[in-house]
Formats: structure tokens, sequence, C-alpha cells
């Protein structure tokens, strides 16, 4: 067994596996031949005694804004929604803006684990995993937000529609509802397919726990797999037709979300580019929010030759094509304003650029449009300090996104008497800053405990993986003695 | 190495978990739905009165009419709770020396009003008004029961805002003439039976249809109708 330890220095040195070389396949695990070796690594992160001190500083961290996230909630409900910003025309702000930021944050994770998985795309092996959890704390994120911002807090309930004694509906013709639908299935759904996907990785670490705490728990959860090729057959069932499943969420959630907006009659929101603009728009910082965990993760654990420039330089590829999508929606949306002759239409687009909220627009557009351009030089895709600003940026560009669709078009409709400036207070700040706090706890106590990859499918892309491998003496090697006496 | 397997006796819990898994949320969703409706809650709530003021006997045997007492309902949105005075017209002269009446004459002698216990609470948000309904011909009985059985009254109907909406929806059959609005048996069509009492509801339903007719009944199911 001792033979099978990893070298450390490969895992916390980068290797350059982004060349194509024609006629052999790019390795997608450094520098390990052995499926034990992945097993090994990867195990290790959660069984390890002693937690990284980073891991500490950045869940203190997670949880000092989980608790500010927790104040202003608390704030919130006792004082009313007056306590944020929202006036008579801006009736939405912060919340729906961070509501569409996060559940557009959660789109990489099902794109990962289901386009990518039908598609074949092997690499996704690598980084499926924490893209899936990452979609579920995400999505947790976003569902404060509507759930926080309808004032009575305690009759949220009412969002869904639950027979009750005023004989009452939420509006079946409203997309707010099918919003509650369109979000709740994609929980339910990414969750089953993470969940699935843990299974066997959850049984490995189950046979490798030591305390009888760590037996129970991961015994309970890996529901008695012991890995019969019976096992096998169904789990890859359940993982197809789960990835059928989700792959029209990845389009229609997200369309579903843009329909909040685009149903309504409001200049800049009333557009019916929405649905497939939101949807790039979501791949796009779902991403990039991938490609900020992932940098630090795979520094902290050391998990360089499984995470491996070539999964960066791909995602980064996403980034940049999902980027021009958003580009050209934005010019689209101008033309669309010239082009129909709408003077409202015209003058929210103008007003967008050039009104009060323009700091906001220019910061949308330099960090949505003109950054991903960057990812052209396959010098910047691979290089990890640059890529990692670079998706800092386009999140922030994403959010801003949110916000000047929201509250441009809100601020200055069709009356000019009505029109007023949207103020954030610090609660709305504190409430987003907080949803960051939430996300970071889940997102470490998901490192510590649970396989951060996917042990399982990482093993398919690897040599051994091959069936030729470790074959080089002809092919009845492997007749043991004894079966051949048996055949006798 | 002892890893942990789920024993074999629990393999017979699956269909189990399977059944309770399936029917659970719908359970929950009946329970909550049926269990914490006002006609599971509200409905018969009979508080103790601080008099043993009996409805059956003023207003059923005696036959007193509610307006009698209850005199502000065709005027008012509320219908008033009579004075200690209103109680002292008769009982000045009937038992006056009933021990039942105890608290009554001490209220008469000191001026301070009887605390009755409000039975029939309808929420501070949902406005209602007595008067527009008893006057276009929303008898008592519809909402308040058969008081005139009720030896210390209770809630009958849930008053809940879907009974209201059910009411607002299809009102004709809750109608009646304006004269019968007290009167807690009309339309019963009581010892009647076969053709008899086909005819009289037949009857009974045309007047229906002549009041909503007559005082153009088309209730407004709007938010702000009751909620303003």
């Amino acid at each position: 067994m001792t033979s099978i330890n990893v070298d450390r220095k490969i895992q916390s040195r980068d290797t350059d596996n982004t060349q194509d070389v024609p006629g052999s396949r790019a390795p997608l695990v450094l520098n390990m031949d052995k499926f034990n070796q992945v097993t090994q690594q990867v195990c290790q992160i959660a069984e390890a005694r002693r937690t990284p001190m980073a891991w500490y500083i950045t869940f203190a961290i997670g949880l000092g804004l989980l608790s500010l996230l927790g104040f202003c909630i608390v704030y919130l409900i006792v004082t009313g929604v007056g306590v944020w910003g929202l006036n008579n025309p801006v009736m939405w702000a912060y919340d729906i803006t961070n509501f569409v930021f996060w559940v557009g944050i959660g789109h990489a994770g099902t794109l990962i684990s289901a386009i990518l998985f039908l598609f074949r795309q092997k690499w996704r092996t690598g980084i499926n995993r924490f893209a899936e959890a990452m979609t579920i704390f995400a999505v947790m994120c976003a569902g404060i937000f509507p759930g926080i911002h309808v004032g009575r807090v305690w009759v949220v309930y009412w969002l869904f529609p639950l027979p009750n004694q005023m004989e009452m509906w939420p509006q079946f013709r409203s997309p707010l509802l099918w919003d509650v639908f369109a979000v709740g299935t994609y929980f339910t759904v990414s969750l089953l397919f993470w969940f699935t996907g843990l299974v066997p990785d959850l049984a490995t670490l189950r046979d490798r726990a030591k305390g009888k705490i760590q037996q129970i728990a991961y015994g309970a959860f890996s529901l008695g797999w012991r890995g019969s090729n019976r096992h096998w057959h169904r789990y890859e069932r359940a993982y197809l037709l789960l990835a059928a499943l989700s792959t029209p969420l990845v389009l229609s959630v997200h369309s579903v979300v843009s329909f909040d907006f685009a149903t309504s009659q409001l200049p800049g929101w009333h557009t019916t580019i929405f649905p497939p603009y939101f949807v790039a728009g979501a791949i796009f910082s779902g991403f990039a929010m991938v490609v900020t965990l992932a940098i630090p993760a795979r520094e902290m654990f050391g998990l360089k030759n499984l995470i491996t420039l070539r999964h960066l330089d791909n995602m980064n590829k996403v980034i940049l094509l999902t980027g021009c999508m958003v580009g050209y929606a934005y010019a689209m949306e101008f033309f669309i304003a010239w082009y129909s002759g709408a003077i409202y239409e015209k003058f929210a687009f103008i007003n967008r650029a050039f009104g009060q909220y323009w700091w906001a627009y220019l910061l949308m557009v330099s960090c949505n449009v003109i950054t991903p351009q960057l990812f052209w030089f396959k010098a910047i895709r691979t290089s990890i300090p640059i890529m990692f600003v670079l998706s800092l940026l386009v999140n922030v560009g994403m959010w801003f996104e949110r916000f000047v669709i929201i509250v441009t078009s809100l601020a200055n409709d069709f009356l000019p008497s009505s029109w007023d400036v949207f103020t954030p207070t610090w609660v709305d700040i504190g409430t987003f800053f907080g949803s960051f706090g939430l996300f970071l706890v889940m997102f470490m106590l998901f490192c510590r405990f649970l396989p951060m990859i996917a042990i399982a499918e990482v093993k398919a892309v690897m040599p051994e993986a091959d069936p030729h491998f470790g074959d080089d003496h002809g092919h009845d090697d492997h007749d043991s003695e004894e079966s051949k006496e048996v055949r006798a | 190495m002892s890893r942990f397997l789920f024993p074999k006796w629990s393999n017979a819990l699956l269909p189990l978990v399977a059944v309770v898994g399936a029917t659970m949320p719908i359970y929950v969703l009946y329970f909550v739905a049926f269990g914490f409706s006002p006609k599971t809650l509200e409905v018969g709530y009979q508080p103790v009165q601080p008099v043993p003021f009996s409805h059956a006997l003023h207003a059923g045997e005696l036959g007193m009419d509610c307006r009698y007492c209850h005199n502000t309902v065709e005027r008012a949105d509320h219908a008033a709770i009579p004075a200690t005075q209103t109680c002292m017209n008769c009982h000045t002269m009937i038992k006056p020396e009933s021990p039942k009446l105890e608290p009554v004459q001490a209220s008469y002698q000191d001026g301070l009003p009887i605390e009755w216990t409000k039975v029939h609470h309808v929420a501070d948000y949902a406005y209602f008004s007595h008067q527009a309904h008893v006057n276009r011909g929303v008898g008592c009985v519809s909402c308040h029961g058969r008081i005139d059985q009720m030896e210390v009254v209770y809630q009958a109907e849930p008053l809940s805002m879907g009974w209201c909406l059910d009411c607002h929806r299809n009102p004709q059959p809750n109608l009646r003439p304006v004269s019968e609005i007290t009167n807690m048996s009309w339309g019963l069509a009581l010892g009647l039976e076969g053709e008899d009492l086909i005819k009289a509801q037949a009857l009974y339903a045309d007047q229906r249809a002549e009041v909503e007719n007559l005082y153009h009944i088309n209730p407004s199911e709007n938010c702000s109708t009751c909620h303003r």
C-alpha cells in the first residue's frame, strides 16, 4: 500500500496539459496511473485529522458574513421592508438582483453535470462534483431573496398553491408563480443528481472510515452500496436518466426567471430576447464562479493534478463563448430599441447607458463584454492569477447586469413625474454580502467532509480504465493457474 | 475494517418507507388544509357568558324578534349588543328576584355594562356591514345559525374568507324577503312531505330569485370590497 502514496509535489504544481497532440488523448489526470491513487488523494481531504489553516480562515469569514445575513434578515422581518432602499417606482432592487444573480450562478453546475455528460465531455469529471455542490448552495442563497422580499414573511407559503380557507390561489398566469415551480424543480433535480453521483464515493469513504460516527454517517448516506455489478448498472441508468431530465432545466429555469421581466410591459424588460440572453448570462456567470472556486480549492487541498490547467482552459473557453453571446445580446437590445421606433424603448436604452446609472452600465459592459475577450489569448486562459481576477470581474459584471436591467428600467419608466433614484441602505448591502457567507459556509463544509472530486468518475478517464492497461505480453496472461485447472 | 451496512432486517422496511414517503406529503397537505381550517378550529366556539341568558327561551320559545335587542342591525354596520336597560324593560316586572339575573341587577344598580364575551369574531382587516346584508335579504340565520335553538350561543359557521366568497359567488340560496330576515325557520318547509315539500321549495326558490332581481344583487369579489 505504501507504494501508491501520491507525490505531494505533483499535486501542488501546475503542469501544462493543454497541448493537443495528434493521435493521443491529452491526459486529464496527471502523473497517476492507478485507481487507488485517486481514491487515496481525494479521501485524504475528508479523512485528514488536521484541517488546513486556510480552511479555518475562510470558514470564519463565511460564518461572520452568515451572521451578518441572519442579523439583516431578522432586522428586516421585525422592522419591515422599509429598511431597504426601495421606493415607489423602484420596488425591486437588490432583492431580485441577488436572486437572479445566485440562480444564474447555479447554472454552470447543471450544465457541467448534465449537458457535458450527455455530450461525453470527459473533462467534466474533474470539476462536476463541486460545480454541482456550488449549484445547490447557490440556489439556496437565491431562494432566500424571494422569500424575504414579500414583506410579510410569515405568510410566505402563499407563494405555493396550497388549499386554504381563503379559497385564494396564486395567479397561475403570472411568471412569478412559474418561477416558484422552476426554481423548486431545479433545486430538487440538482440535489438528486448530486446525491446519486455521491453514493459510490460515500461508500468508498465509509469503507475507509476509522471512527464510528463516520462509519455510520457515510454508511447511512451511501444507501448500502457494495459496488456490485448490478449496483453499477442501476447507478449508470439512474445517472443517465437524471442527466436527461436536468438538461432541459438548464435552459428552462433561467428562461422562466427572465419571464418575470419579459412578460411585463415595462420598456427595458419587455423584450423577446430575454430568455436566451438570460440563459447565456447564467452559464457565463456560473462558469466564472466555478473558476473562482476551483482555483483556491485546488491550491488549498492540492488537487492540481485532478483539476488541471486543461480543465481551467476549457472553462475559460466556455466563458469566452457565453461572454460573446451576452455581448451580442447587449448590442441587439440597442439595435431593437432603435429599429422598433418605439420612443419609450429607445429612451429606456439611452437612459440605461447615459442616464443616472451610467456607471453601473459601464461596469457591466466592461466586465461582461471586454473582460472575456481577453480569453482569446491562450497565455491568459492558462494563467492562474489572470483568470482568477477575470472570473471575479465577470461575476461583478453579471451582478451589475441584473442591477442595471431591474433598477434602471423601474427608476425611469413612462411618466417622468414618477421617476426616482434607488439608493441602497446598509441592510441591502449587508444582506447581499451576507448571502456569500451562507454560500461560503456550506461550500467549506462540503469541501471538508465530502469527496470534492467524483472519485468513481475520474477513474474512468485514467490510463488504468483502458482495457489494455499494463497488458504488453499477449492476451492470455490473466488466465490464472486455477482457472486453467477448472477448465481442464 | 468494520464497515457499516444496513442490517438484513432493514430490507423489510423498504416498502414501508416507500409508502410513507409517498403518502406523507398528501397526508400533511390534507392535515393542514382541514385541521387548520376555520371549519375545524372556529365552528362550535361557545364561550361561557357572564349571564346565563338563553336565546332558545327568548328568541325561540317566547318568539322575540332579534331586533328587539340587537336594534341597530338594520341601520348600522355593527349589530348592537343590548344595554342592561334593555333587559330591564321586562325584568323589572318578570322574575326580578331570579338568581340568574343577579349580574344584570348588579349592572343596573352600579351602571357598569355586562362584559359579554364576543362569539362571532371577524378579523380587523375584514370590513363587514350588517345593514348592507340585512337590508338586501340575507337573513340572520345564514351566518349565525339557529340562534333560536341555542341555550348558549355558539359559532355555527366558519366565518372564513372562503365561506364569505361562497355566498358572494352564489348569493341566491341565502336570500329571502326582507320581511323574513329574522325568521329562523323561513324556507325550511317544516312538516311538509312529498309533493307538498317540492311545491313549497319551488315557491321559496321563486321568492329568492325575486329578491335577487328586486335588489339587483351582484356581490363584489374585489379584494377592496372587504379589505379596505
